[in-house]
């Protein structure tokens, strides 16, 4: 989970990061999507870079729920039966994190299909990523999944980072605050990150 | 005061069993929540009616057997074990739920002792040093850092009650194992088993019925050894290090 969990959030950063290009104007965002698919060019071809994030993000995305999948079974299993009151002492975003990420995977096939593949985009123009963006955020349900959806990424980091440090055995009593403070700050940024599109849309701000 | 108990009773493994209510009164605040058991068995045996059945050792917060969860915490209110919790943490007239540990790992078996035997074989599949035994060796013979001695006495303070898995949700024993592993890793004296041990326990930790660490944190909160959460990372750490080598 650790491993692929990691894979994942570099490239979220990196996502986040080209997202905001939206805020330089449509030949700067059209115009960074045209260059993802010339990088590597001429020793890859045309889209190959793309093509091969996609591999090997489609094969984390598939790592990370598998083994969601057989940890939570197994972790249900150790607690057959429930206590009559429980107090949870855990953070909420710890709590939250098997629920968070159904709703990211299922938010990642709508991702998809809105923006990828243009299946459901209300404007659907191939190669003009800037007008397909504004047209499913000026739409409430297109707003509306994504704000709820980069809520859930915070939320998901917030714990995930921290714990895959747990997990890697990075974490020792000195680090601990710091690796705690920068999954808070990585989250935060993220969604911040990722919020400001829509909202910028929704204002009037994006056109 | 005064209190309401709603006690898990189990007349045997297979029992379905369920929460009866008892009321006690004249508990003095400075009684531990064993003794106020003991008084609650008291006026049942009196009554003819089945004692209620905990597990109690040395009564001083070092053994580890007075496991049970009191109103969903494990060990109840305060960081310290059943034994050493005093009445004092209560409200007078207050209804006080009381339960086993609740893991598939630890099969109850009668009221609120469990059978905590799998945490026996995770010790036994490495946690302890193969060296001849005798009359203690002189203290200078193995020279051992500072901070290694301190860190190491900070996880071998765990006690093995249980609280961790009890209070884990997905009732893992990471702490646990992590504590004993780090412990005797840390030594010089457990250095020639280093890879072998972390590999035995966690492998043994797994053939039981324990469930896998999300680290949520609970383990470290229920502690009353006060067991770091970090161990977790120095388990997983020695795991690794054990594995790939």
């Amino acid at each position: 989970m650790a491993a692929t969990g990691a894979v994942m959030l570099l490239y979220l950063v990196a996502h986040m990061l080209g997202n905001l290009k939206i805020f330089f104007g449509p030949d700067d965002l059209n115009g960074y999507a045209a260059w993802l698919r010339t990088v590597g060019q001429p020793f890859l071809g045309h889209a190959w870079f793309l093509w091969i994030a996609r591999v090997v993000l489609l094969a984390s995305v598939v790592g990370h729920g598998v083994a969601a999948y057989q940890l939570s079974r197994r972790d249900l299993a150790a607690r057959p039966q429930k206590y009559a009151r429980r107090r949870a002492r855990s953070s909420y975003a710890t709590r939250t994190m098997r629920w968070g990420g159904v709703i990211l995977a299922l938010f990642i096939v709508w991702h998809i299909l809105d923006l990828t593949t243009l299946t459901v985009n209300p404007r659907a123009e191939e190669g003009h990523p800037y007008q397909n963006v504004v047209a499913s955020f000026s739409t409430w349900y297109g707003g509306g999944i994504y704000i709820v959806a980069m809520l859930a990424v915070g939320l998901h980091v917030r714990h995930g980072f921290w714990s895959a440090a747990q997990t890697l055995g990075v974490n020792n009593a000195r680090r601990d605050r710091v690796l705690k403070a920068t999954a808070n700050v990585l989250a935060l940024v993220l969604t911040a990150g990722f919020l400001a599109v829509p909202v910028a849309v929704m204002i009037g701000a994006v056109k | 005061m005064n209190l309401t108990l709603r006690i898990w009773r189990q007349a045997g493994p297979d029992d379905p069993g369920g929460f009866s209510t008892y009321r006690v009164g004249d508990i003095s605040p400075d009684m531990s929540f064993l003794e106020m058991l003991d008084t609650l068995n008291e006026t049942l045996a009196l009554r003819g009616e089945e004692p209620v059945a905990f597990d109690h050792d040395c009564r001083e917060g070092i053994c580890g057997a007075c496991g049970m969860v009191i109103d969903g915490q494990a060990h109840g209110p305060q960081p310290t074990t059943t034994c050493q919790l005093h009445m004092r943490h209560f409200e007078d007239g207050a209804t006080v739920d009381v339960e086993p540990w609740r893991a598939a790992a630890f099969p109850v078996v009668k009221d609120l002792v469990v059978d905590r035997s799998a945490l026996d074989r995770v010790i036994g599949a490495g946690g302890y040093i193969t060296a001849p035994t005798g009359s203690a060796p002189e203290a200078h013979a193995t020279p051992v850092p500072k901070e290694a001695a301190d860190a190491a006495f900070e996880h071998a303070a765990c006690i093995g009650c249980g609280a961790c898995v009890a209070a884990c949700p997905n009732g893992s024993a990471m702490l646990f194992t992590a504590a004993k592993v780090v412990h005797l890793n840390l030594l010089p004296q457990g250095a020639p088993e280093r890879s072998s041990r972390v590999r035995g326990m966690v492998g043994a930790m797994d053939a039981e019925d324990f469930g896998g660490c999300t680290n949520t944190g609970e383990c470290a909160t229920a502690c009353p050894k006060g067991i770091p959460l970090s161990a977790i990372s120095a388990l997983n750490r020695e795991f690794l290090r054990g594995t790939l080598r």
